[in-house]
Formats: C-alpha cells, sequence, structure tokens
C-alpha cells in the first residue's frame, strides 16, 4: 500500500476543501471498499479524508413527506431505520441484502453509492482493465465475464455496478446531495452514473463530498426488492429487480417503477419495461411482454447469456407478487 | 511515512501506539499489541475472522484502519471470556461441536454477540417475513444474520445450535 496521511475534519466544508487541495486525496467512509482496493494496489491515495465523524449522520424528515439521509449513516442503520422500513421498505430490503452483519455496520451511504466494480479484472493489477488503466483494454469481454453486463455496455468495459442499495434508489427516484468547493448540488439519481465511459464512473468532480440522500414522499404503491445470486447470501447480485407497480380498481396499470441491478455499469433504471406496463392489464403475459421490451437491447456476452431470461423471469415473478399484493 | 498516534481500549485494558497510518485495526492488535484473539482469514472482508466489537458493534477488524479509530473500545472474543471464564456463546460452542479447527471461532463469536445485540434492538434482516414485526430468532434467521463468517470446517449445524441456545 502506499503511504498516506490521514485527516478527521470536523465539518463538511473543511472536508472538502481538503480533498480539493490535492489532487489523489480521497474522502473516508467505512473504508470497506476503499481499504479493500488500496491493500490490491486498485488505488492508491496519498491522503484519506476520514468522512465519518463530519454531522451527517442523521436520518430526518423532508418538507413535503419525503426522508433525508445522511451521507455517513451506517447501512445497518439505514436499514434498522423504523420510518425507512414503514415507508420505504424496498430501501430497506435492498440494503439487508448487501454484504453481511459487519459490512453494513461498517459501510456509510456515500460510500455504498460510490463503490466500484467488483470486476475481478479491474482487482488484478497485473491484468488490462480500462477501467483501472485508462487504454490497457478489457480483460473480461473475452475472459470470465459470468458476472458482467449485458445491457448498456461497450467493448470498453462490460463491468457492472454492485449496489443493491443504489438499485432500490434509482426505483425510488432519490436525490443525492453534494457539497463540492463550488457550493451546493443536488444530483438525481439517473444522472449521478453516468454513461458507459470505463473512466468515469459518476459525475462527481474531485473533492465533491456527498452530505445526504433525498427520498421523495414514497408512492402509496407495493414495492420489492428481489435480489438472484450464487448463495443465499453474502454474494452479489447475478439479477437484482427493485419495483413499485400501482394498479387501478380494474385491474390496470397505473404506473410502475423499475430498475435492474446486476446487469449494466449503472442500476439500471427500465423505461422501456415502464412504458410498456402503463395502461396495460396487470397480467403474467403484460409483465413477460414488458421484461422483453427491456431486454430486447441485450447484449449478452459468452459468459453470461443466462442473465437475459434470468432477468425476465425475476421481473415477471415480482411483478406478479406485487400484483397480487395490490389485489388483496 | 506518514504515522499516527492512537489510544485504543484492548478488552478493558487501555493501550497506546505509533502506527504507520496503513496499518489496519487486526494488525494493530496482532502484530503491534500482541492481541491475536481475531484471526486473519483473507484480509478482504469476505471470511469473519477478524470480526471484534468496536464500541459494541460487530465489524471487520481487517477493513478498518486503525488510526480512524482513536479512542475506540476494542471488545475480541478472548475479552468476552475474561479470567478463562467462558462466555456463554463460547460455552455453548464447545456444547454444541461448533468448531473443529477453530480458526473462525473468535470472530464466529464475536459476530454472534454483536448478532444477537443488533436482533435484541428490533434489527431485521433479510430473511425477515414483516419489517415492523418482532424479531424471531429461528435457524433461518441465525444463518442468514451469521453469513458473514465462513467455516471451513463446515461446523455450522453446532454454530447455528450453539447461537440458538444462547438466543432462546
Ligand atoms: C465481502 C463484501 C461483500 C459485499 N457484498 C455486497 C453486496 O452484496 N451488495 C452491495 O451492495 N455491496 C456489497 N459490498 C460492498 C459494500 O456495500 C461497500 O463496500 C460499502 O457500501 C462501501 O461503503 P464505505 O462507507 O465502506 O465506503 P468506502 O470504502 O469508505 O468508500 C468507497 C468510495 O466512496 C468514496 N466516499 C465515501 N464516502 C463518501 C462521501 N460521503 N462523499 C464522496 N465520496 C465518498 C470513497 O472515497 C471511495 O471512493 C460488499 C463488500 C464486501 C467487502
Ligand atoms: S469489464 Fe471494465 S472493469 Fe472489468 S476488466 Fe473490463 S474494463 Fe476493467
Ligand atoms: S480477515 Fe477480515 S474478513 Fe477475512
Ligand atoms: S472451525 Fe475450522 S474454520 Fe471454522
Amino acid at each position: 500500500m502506499n503511504p498516506f496521511d490521514y485527516e478527521r475534519p470536523a465539518d463538511a466544508g473543511a472536508a472538502v476543501a481538503t480533498v480539493a487541495s490535492r489532487a489523489d486525496a480521497a474522502f473516508l467512509g467505512g473504508g470497506t471498499n476503499l481499504v479493500d482496493l488500496m491493500k490490491l494496489g486498485v488505488t492508491g491515495p496519498s491522503l484519506l479524508v476520514d468522512v465519518t465523524g463530519l454531522p451527517l449522520d442523521r436520518i430526518e424528515p423532508l418538507p413535503g413527506g419525503g426522508l433525508r439521509i445522511g451521507a455517513t449513516v451506517r447501512n445497518a442503520d439505514a436499514a434498522a431505520d423504523p420510518e425507512v422500513r414503514r415507508r420505504y421498505p424496498m430501501l430497506a430490503r435492498a440494503l439487508l441484502a448487501g454484504a453481511s452483519g459487519q459490512v453494513r455496520n461498517m459501510a456509510t451511504i456515500g460510500g455504498n453509492l460510490l463503490q466500484r466494480t467488483r470486476c475481478v479484472y479491474f482487482q488484478d493489477v497485473t491484468l488490462a482493465c480500462n477501467k483501472r488503466e485508462p487504454g490497457s483494454g478489457c480483460a473480461a469481454l473475452h475472459g470470465y465475464n459470468r458476472h458482467h453486463a449485458i445491457l448498456g455496455a461497450s467493448e470498453r468495459c462490460v463491468a457492472v455496478h454492485p449496489s443493491d442499495m443504489a438499485v432500490a434508489l434509482t426505483a425510488l427516484d432519490a436525490v443525492v446531495q453534494v457539497q463540492g468547493p463550488d457550493g451546493e448540488r443536488a444530483i438525481p439519481i439517473a444522472d449521478l452514473y453516468t454513461g458507459d465511459d470505463p473512466e468515469r464512473d459518476t459525475a462527481l468532480a474531485h473533492g465533491e463530498l456527498i452530505t445526504a440522500i433525498d427520498l421523495p414522499e414514497p408512492a402509496a404503491a407495493p414495492s420489492a426488492y428481489r435480489k438472484v445470486r450464487d448463495r443465499a447470501s453474502y454474494a452479489f447480485a447475478l439479477v437484482s429487480v427493485a419495483a413499485v407497480l400501482d394498479v387501478d380498481a380494474g385491474g390496470t396499470v397505473r404506473d410502475a417503477r423499475i430498475a435492474f441491478g446486476g446487469l449494466a455499469h449503472r442500476p439500471w433504471r427500465a423505461s422501456r419495461a415502464e412504458a410498456a406496463l402503463r395502461g396495460a392489464p396487470a397480467t403474467g403475459a403484460s409483465f413477460r411482454t414488458a421484461a422483453d421490451a427491456e431486454l430486447a437491447a441485450a447484449r449478452p456476452l459468452p459468459g453470461n447469456a443466462f442473465k437475459v431470461p434470468m432477468a425476465r423471469s425475476t421481473l415477471a415473478a415480482v411483478l406478479r407478487g406485487l400484483a397480487a399484493r395490490e389485489a388483496r | 511515512m506518514s504515522t499516527g498516534s492512537i489510544m485504543l481500549t484492548v478488552d478493558g485494558e487501555s493501550r497506546s501506539l505509533v502506527i504507520d497510518t496503513r496499518t489496519t485495526l487486526l494488525d494493530a492488535l496482532r502484530d503491534h499489541l500482541g492481541v491475536t484473539s481475531p484471526k486473519k482469514g483473507c484480509d478482504h472482508g469476505q471470511c469473519g475472522a477478524c470480526t471484534v466489537l468496536l464500541d459494541g458493534r460487530r465489524v471487520l477488524a481487517c477493513l478498518a484502519l486503525a488510526v480512524a479509530h482513536d479512542g475506540a473500545e476494542i471488545t475480541t472474543a478472548a475479552g468476552l471470556s475474561p479470567d478463562g471464564e467462558p462466555h456463554p456463546l463460547a460455552q455453548a460452542f464447545i456444547d454444541h461441536d461448533g468448531f473443529q479447527c477453530g480458526y473462525c471461532t473468535p470472530g464466529q463469536i464475536c459476530s454472534a454477540a454483536g448478532m444477537l445485540d443488533e436482533a435484541g434492538k428490533g434489527a431485521p434482516s433479510h430473511v425477515t417475513g414483516d419489517l415492523e414485526g418482532p424479531t424471531v430468532l429461528d435457524d433461518e434467521e441465525i444463518r442468514e444474520r451469521m453469513s458473514g463468517n465462513l467455516c471451513r470446517c463446515g461446523a455450522y449445524p453446532g454454530i447455528v445450535a450453539a447461537i440458538r441456545e444462547v438466543s432462546g
């Protein structure tokens, strides 16, 4: 590991100024991803600015019925929060589906959003990886790519975003609050994760600190988070689905909000599936048609063609479950 | 070289040390303070052998930087059973054959202690049916909540039985 300086500022302004002042400085949350990547030599900041002492550890109601979750709230505490459980069960479920009890006690909300891909080639500094070493190629493209992307990827990088929480936040239309050297801004989560450029995971500039996530008032419709993985617990998603389904009294879909995890370099908002569902009867046939509408663009790799039918049936099953709940 | 000076309370004893900022809490405990109860399995957050209680909560010492925890109170499995008097969890692990080689055991015991505390406060898990209902620690719940602790010897049935006994 590279030697580094460590600082623990008491307020957000000082944290931002300190990171902004050094090109290779980084914020440190729970360290569950950053410290790991530093050990692996994937990244080597010369200064860590610990944000866990900042007063960003509160969960509080927002005017208008929403909820603000501070960036340094631990994943376990967000999942156990009574308001999150009652009003945003899909988010609680996504958090609880991630990692382990110990990791969730350490991991912060801000760090969870910004965790890097688990692509094994990204983590192995001896292999080609455009994300880690721009221009070096992509070892995953013709390698072991069972866990990689089927949507929205390019030949330059086929990595997937590993966060469960971010998938639920995408279906919830959360807004990320950021404080930077030039002031504060609010970024809808759909704009936080950028395009398929492997060198740039997010829209954040160096020195921009995530201070909170704002959840809008939840829709009065049932929601669910379902994760499919290689073992029952403590594994990253092969496919995950976060969905909210609003069906009217006549059995017609009024609205649907759907995001996939495990399929793309970012949490994947399934806008095509949502559009196909609006106004359609809430039946298994409509759900499969909607899944097909989204997955028509899938470009599976040799190792992960299974993800297409897996995503299709997982989405259809989640929607069937939601429709049944609503009909009760 | 960048160093930091920190103070830790480890199993009730106050210890101060000056360390390289790169030192993990696990290496600080084992290599600098001679506290070898927490084990190094993977060193990457994947096995749970290094689990300790940090200010009462279970965490992975291999992913924590020691400098980031100045002033913290650390309890290891050894600290849970002071003066050779086994903690109820330690005794239950013995009674139910909750180990073979024992390498994962200090991490399992700290994790179980932290987990029981979380469940006692009503924290739900991935397999909890009703997120707002009471926490009932059946075997499925124990397995899910303990999934961060791997046991290469496969002593899982004994581990679950031991924790079930103490929880019930
Ligand atoms: C074995 C293992 C299994 C896991 N399984 C899962 C899983 O199944 N699902 C899942 O979703 N996750 C999983 N995780 C990942 C885990 O959720 C993340 O490592 C964690 O959420 C990161 O949070 P942190 O606070 O530890 O971030 P850190 O490691 O401290 O930081 C991560 C990144 O975020 C930056 N950062 C941190 N805080 C801020 C802030 N406030 N503003 C700006 N930048 C910031 C850091 O500079 C760094 O680049 C797993 C991790 C491990 C080790
Ligand atoms: S998929 Fe992306 S992260 Fe993985 S090796 Fe290719 S370029 Fe690197
Ligand atoms: S040694 Fe820390 S989790 Fe394996
Ligand atoms: S007892 Fe040997 S690893 Fe668990």
